[in-house]
């Protein structure tokens, strides 16, 4: 059943990429979609039905070479149930919808295939994405790790006649390159030390890792603190965590439906799951943990400052999704992997619910992104809206206060919020403050999205307001199920993910160790802790109703008065004027240099002197000497015995 | 000399009484209305005895006075031999048809020449070595000539025989030096007889003719003037024959003398076949990028992949002996893949070798195109294809040993000789449209073809267990 | 000098000396006629090492054979060898100092000949004693036990050798009448002849 769970996507990619054209477009998607409906269908029986010990499923032998020898087997434990089941469910939701988004897509010329290929490339993500999160040793992780940058390479860029996708595609590759490196590095070191690469033989070696150390850029570093910092690198790449976060925003050039499955619900959160899936190795790396956590509130907190000030749909939705990964992170950080997979989970849902609905907004403003064009959408779109509208309850974390009952981000964000302040840490307590200002920001720009889409008067192109229509069946039901999702999720399973029996629900797939009790002091805070995320929200809502609803005027004028702030802001903190600065100006440089030394003198004029010159005269020569005539050849053998004779002779006499 | 003898060279006395009781048959009956039939039960008997004796083959033995081993090195290069054979005698059948020479005495010929190879493979003496040698190699001089009425086919088959007797006359003199020296000619005794004290002069001279009469066979480089022009003279599926079992017997004899007889003397045999490996390695790549006619062009690539194969050979190390079976093997397939390509080569009725001719191919027949370019992928040894990892072995081997130098050299060698193998892609794909070729497969040629570039390509994960078969017939010649 | 060394260095400068004139002559039938001398001196070495079957083989299978052979075939094809060897002059020098380096190469390697230390026990060890049996039985002994693999193979070479002939040479012409034997015995008067009735004074 688990291989089955992994290979249907792979099937249904293969099929629908390469047999449409015998089977038909529309046979060849369905086909596709139908098989993930299977695999997520099965993946929820897994999910339920498991509760024993980490199980390995033998699938073949993979590598063997000196001492590394590898096997494919699926690692079956709590953690990878969980994310099977959010991997699946939200890719065939995005399956189904989109039928509906890329039906007539204006990218395309008439009579263009570009269906069966979408749907080939999401399936195949899906397979990627199983691989990582099945895996059982590092090279497989590594192998899913770089298989969904793949995939998301070819979905950034699908509309290949955009040149901004094309740059997108490109940025999101090369990014995830340097946090990729750090991964790399980190295997190695894995291996190096332990001499393998399976993750059982690896944990083991835990204890035995605190005590080495190495020497690393002539340095001698603790070997534990630098593996887990150097795979940390890894997750803050995919998981675009400060710093190399620049890419997922642009990566909003590829399909709506490519940014809910990929860029929202499940790739960006494999850095969490990598912590997580390595905390037998994180619990003994306290500076490492320490580092994660800073950077996770970090980024919570700048993300959420810039999605205040940002009028792409997506692009908000986006920086939403690094500062909710900034949380996840902040959570692993503080020992609360508990909590972090918890956030994981419901931000699957509410992310993917928010994304799928912005598509619909798009559709039905005929692929108009900016938020300044919108307003009193919620008419003309009322399954949206409602859809949008849990989402935004859900993200912004409502809820009723010291009490289990909420929308699925109010039960998880706090419990995230929670866990920080009950670490009693520095670190802890820093990221407890900026996560507490950063879900008042997140309250602030959600509901601001809200209100300048669907409340206030239309702006824009009055033409694509009065043919603003509501999005076919296929597009709202996928919504609805996740609306569902949005509601329920985070009820249902607060208990088994943070109340007191989760150590029974994660078994062994977490470790912690036997210092680390932050949860249960989570479980016993002072009120005023619980309540601050609610209070925080409750402000952000506020603040927002009062911006854009109330008094529509102040957004502007507050934008001119604090100008450099604004600008600081809207600007993204011009990392990426800084980047390019730096890396894309000095590379360029570097490689111009190279370029016409190394490359154009050396090389091509060295290759071309040989290939040009030298060997055709070789084969001109050699061509001579077939003559045809049989003496020439017999003498041809005795020159080479003659050679061969001499040599001999020589060396013998001296 | 008693029963137990005979039941070591069972396979070679079962497939020479066959062939003289297929040869008193259709002598004194219907004659060359048999050939076809002939043909196929030939093969079916060389698969047979291939069978046998992977089924049945066990251990290490000697008959006749260690003038006969059989062993596991020996066994592996037999079953390459008859099944490689078998199939080319199959492939033969269309062409021969076609061309108006379907005779009985083909696969006879073959059969015998077969016997010949598996003689050589086994033996353990420099008398059996030279019997084995001539008997393939007659066999060989005459289907050579085959086509009598073609002026470039008998052409053909008298360069093969006088310079195939000038380099047994080189081997003979070798031989006789070495039996000189050592006063015997078995290879254990000879070996017996160097490690004894230094080595003289004429020891070493007598094995540089011997080593020159091998490499003839080879056609290592300068001993391999005659391959282009019988490649190119000799029917097409006699060149296909000629390209891979004969090759394949030599090399493994090669092999076996080397270190049977001269293991004690390895620093010095080393030089020489590096010298042959390097030469076989650049001529074979350099002249095959002038060459016009596609079985020339087999004819060089053969030269440059028996040169890989000896850089194997000349690291002298286990692993180098390993590499250089799996190199054979995968050589092996690749070639029999491309010939039943190249058997196809036809416009009206009329057989094409110019590669001219491909211009264009893959729109006439994409899959067929497809699979030709998985084998010149694989004979230019690109990852991820299994001549890549035939490559990989053997410079591993000579890195291993401690000759990067060769390895180095092997490197440049295939980069230059990628050139001919990607042309003929291009031509497929990117040339100009010119006349067409028409021909079709048959089934079986068409089979061959596929199923040898799907295994260029599945392969890849376990080499189909092959290492470790190489790596213990290769430990049964070290010990 | 004794006598048997005499006539060693007798057969031996004549043996060498007529395998030179069979590259040189100009005629191919003297080349020949050069080359059954080469044979003859051979047979009388053989004679010399007391191996008289050997000797004898050798002359009536090389000279009265294969050297008889050569001639009709020198003489049928009647190619111009005088012409090729012109073609072959251009090639002289250089061959000549192959041949040279070779020759001198050779000879450090006879100068510096030594043999296993057990080679002559290993070269005895093979031939049947030669004090008991004749060296005809002591061949036929050789030949048929110990190296009966070999011999076989060589069989087999011949056989190749004649079923190669046969496919490069024999032609079946298809106009022209055979005679069969069978055929011929086995004809009665009923099939070869006709009785036909003629009536007087008609004629037919």
């Amino acid at each position: 059943m688990e291989q089955l769970v992994l290979f249907l996507p792979l099937i249904g990619s293969i099929i629908c990429g390469f047999g449409y054209k015998y089977v038909g477009e529309f046979a060849a998607t369905a086909f596709a979609t139908g098989l993930l409906f299977i695999a997520a269908i099965l993946s929820w029986v897994i999910f339920i039905n498991f509760h024993g010990p980490t199980e390995q499923i033998y699938i073949m032998r993979w590598i063997e070479s000196g001492e590394l020898s590898s096997f494919w087997a699926i690692r079956l434990d709590r953690l990878t149930s969980i994310m099977l089941i959010v991997v699946t469910t939200v890719s065939a939701l995005v399956h189904f919808y989109s039928f509906g988004y890329m039906s007539d897509d204006p990218n395309w010329k008439d009579g263009e295939s570009y269906k069966p290929r979408f749907f080939a490339y999401l399936s195949f993500f899906t397979f990627a994405m199983l691989m990582l999160v099945t895996s059982d040793n590092l090279l497989q992780m590594f192998f899913g790790w770089e298989g969904v940058g793949v995939a998301s390479y070819l979905l950034i860029g699908f509309y290949w006649r955009k040149s901004s996708a094309n740059s997108a595609a490109m940025k999101a590759f090369i990014v995830n390159r340097v946090g990729d490196f750090g991964f790399a590095l980190g295997i190695f070191g894995l291996f190096y030390f332990t001499g393998s690469i399976n993750f059982n033989d690896i944990f083991a070696a835990g204890p035995s890792l605190k005590s080495e150390n190495i020497e690393f850029l002539w340095m001698e570093w603790s070997a534990i603190e630098l593996l887990t910092f150097l795979l940390f690198i890894g997750a803050m790449g995919k998981s675009a965590q400060l710093f190399l976060h620049t890419w997922l925003p642009d990566a909003m050039e590829g399909p709506t439906p490519v940014s809910a499955l990929i860029h929202a619900a499940t790739m960006v959160t494999a850095g969490v799951f990598l912590v997580c899936r390595m905390s037998p190795l994180f619990e003994y790396a306290p500076n490492t943990l320490a580092f994660v956590t800073v950077i996770g509130a970090t980024s919570a907190f700048i993300a959420a400052t810039i999605g205040l000030v940002q009028n792409d749909i997506k692009r908000v939705i986006a920086y939403s999704t690094m500062s909710q990964l900034g949380y996840m992170f902040a959570a692993a950080g503080v020992g609360a992997y508990q909590a972090a997979m918890f956030h994981l989970f419901t931000h699957a849902f509410f992310k993917a619910m928010l994304f799928l609905g912005a598509g619909s907004v798009i559709h039905a403003m005929h692929h108009e992104q900016d938020m300044r064009n919108y307003g009193a959408l919620r008419k003309k779109i009322p399954y949206t809206f409602v859809a949008m509208l849990i989402g935004t309850l859900a993200i912004t974390g409502v809820g009723v206060p010291l009490t289990h009952i909420g929308f699925a981000g109010f039960l998880s964000k706090d419990a995230v919020i929670e866990s920080t302040y009950a670490a009693h840490s520095l670190v802890g307590s820093y990221a407890f403050w900026l996560l507490v200002g950063a879900a008042a920001m997140t309250s602030f720009y959600s509901w601001r999205l809200i209100f300048l889409t669907f409340y206030g008067s239309p702006r824009g192109d009055i033409e694509k307001h009065n043919h603003a229509h509501e999005s076919p069946f296929s597009m709202v039901i996928p919504l609805i199920v996740l609306a569902i999702g949005s509601i329920f999720s985070g009820m249902i399973w607060f208990e088994d993910f943070f109340g007191h029996h989760y150590n029974e629900f994660f078994g062994s797939s977490v470790y912690l160790s036997p210092e680390n009790h932050v949860i249960e002091h989570a479980h016993h805070l002072d009120n005023w802790v619980k309540l601050s995320p609610f209070l925080a929200m409750t402000f952000g809502l506020v603040l927002s109703w009062v911006f854009y609803i109330r008094y529509p005027s102040w957004p502007s004028r507050l934008a001119n008065t604090f100008q450099p702030l604004h600008s600081l802001l809207y600007n993204k903190y011009y990392f990426d004027e800084a980047y390019d600065f730096i890396f894309i100006k000095g590379s360029n440089a570097l490689g111009r240099v190279f370029w016409r030394i190394g490359d154009g003198w050396i090389i091509d004029g060295g290759l071309n002197g040989l290939a040009l010159r030298l060997i055709p005269y070789l084969t001109k020569l050699s061509g001579k000497m077939q003559s045809g005539f049989m003496y020439h050849y017999a003498f041809a053998m005795f020159i080479g015995l003659g050679v061969l004779l001499s040599w001999f002779v020589i060396k013998g006499v001296n | 000399m008693s029963s137990n003898a005979l039941t070591i060279i069972f396979s070679e006395i079962a497939l020479i009484v066959y062939v003289l009781g297929a040869l008193m048959y259709a002598v004194y009956t219907k004659k060359d209305e048999l050939t076809s039939k002939l043909i196929w039960l030939t093969s079916a008997v060389m698969v047979a005895l291939g069978g046998l004796i992977v089924f049945f083959g066990s251990g290490e033995s000697t008959a006749f006075n260690g003038a006969f081993i059989d062993d596991e090195f020996a066994r592996y290069g037999k079953v390459i031999i008859l099944w490689s054979s078998a199939i080319i005698l199959i492939l033969s059948r269309d062409y021969l048809t076609k061309n108006l020479l379907l005779k009985f005495e083909y696969p006879i010929l073959v059969a015998i020449s077969v016997v010949g190879m598996m003689m050589m493979v086994s033996a353990g003496d420099l008398l059996s070595l030279y019997m084995g040698i001539e008997l393939q190699a007659l066999s060989l001089y005459v289907i050579a000539a085959f086509n009598r009425d073609s002026v470039r086919s008998t052409e053909a088959g008298l360069k093969y025989f006088v310079l195939g007797a000038l380099s047994s006359g080189l081997l003979l003199y070798g031989v006789s030096l070495i039996y000189g020296f050592s006063g015997t000619t078995k290879f254990s005794d000879i070996a017996l007889a160097l490690g004894q004290g230094p080595t003289p002069l004429g020891l070493l001279v007598g094995l540089v003719f011997l080593i020159s009469g091998l490499a003839f066979k080879i056609s290592a480089a300068p001993f391999h003037m005659w391959t282009p022009d019988v490649y190119e003279g000799a029917p097409t599926p006699v060149t296909a024959f000629f390209a891979t079992a004969p090759k394949v017997a030599a090399m493994i004899l090669f092999t076996r003398i080397v270190f049977d007889a001269f293991g004690e003397i390895i620093t010095d045999w080393q030089q020489i076949v590096s010298f042959l490996a390097v030469a076989s390695m650049f001529l074979g790549s350099i002249a095959a990028i002038g060459q016009k006619d596609i079985k020339r062009l087999m004819a060089y690539s053969s030269i440059a992949h028996m040169g890989f194969a000896l850089v194997g050979l000349a690291s002298g190390s286990l692993a180098g002996i390993q590499s250089l079976l799996i190199y054979i093997a995968i050589y092996v397939v690749m070639n029999i893949g491309t010939f039943a390509f190249i058997l196809s080569m036809e416009r009206e009725g009329k057989s094409i070798n110019n590669i001219i001719a491909l211009n264009m191919y893959s729109k006439i027949e994409p899959l067929r195109a497809l699979a030709l370019m998985i084998l010149m992928f694989s004979l230019a040894g690109i990852p991820p294809m299994l001549g890549f990892f035939g490559k990989f072995y053997v410079l591993k081997a000579a890195v291993d040993a401690g000759m990067a130098w060769l390895a180095i050299m092997g490197v440049i060698a295939s980069v230059i000789g990628a050139f001919y193998y990607l042309r003929i892609i291009y031509l497929m794909y990117f040339g100009e449209e010119t006349e067409k070729l028409d021909g079709s497969m048959s089934t079986f040629g068409w089979m061959t073809l596929m199923v040898s570039a799907i295994v260029m390509i599945v392969g890849v994960v376990n080499l189909f267990g092959i290492e470790r078969i190489a790596l213990s017939a290769a430990s049964t010649l070290l010990n | 000098m004794e006598i048997a060394a005499l006539a060693f260095y007798f057969f031996a400068v004549i043996a060498i000396i007529s395998a030179v004139f069979v590259t040189l002559s100009r005629h191919p039938v003297h080349s020949v006629l050069w080359l059954i001398l080469a044979f003859i001196s051979s047979a009388g070495l053989f004679v010399l090492l007391g191996a008289e079957f050997l000797a004898m083989l050798l002359i009536i299978i090389y000279v009265g054979a294969v050297a008889v052979l050569f001639l009709f075939v020198v003489m049928m094809l009647n190619v111009d060898f005088a012409a090729l060897k012109a073609d072959m002059a251009k090639f002289l020098p250089i061959g000549l100092l192959m041949g040279i380096i070779i020759l001198i190469e050779l000879g450090l390697v006879f100068g510096d000949w030594n043999f296993a230390s057990n080679s002559l026990e290993l070269r005895a060890a093979i031939t049947p004693p030669i004090e008991d049996i004749h060296n005809t039985q002591a061949l036929g002994l050789l030949i048929y036990d110990d190296f009966i693999y070999l011999f076989q193979a060589a069989g087999l070479i011949l056989l190749v050798a004649m079923i190669g002939a046969i496919v490069l040479t024999m032609r079946h012409r298809t106009n022209i009448k055979r005679q069969n034997v069978m055929e011929q015995m086995s004809r009665d008067p009923s099939s070869a002849l006709e009785l036909k009735e003629v009536e007087s004074g008609k004629g037919i």
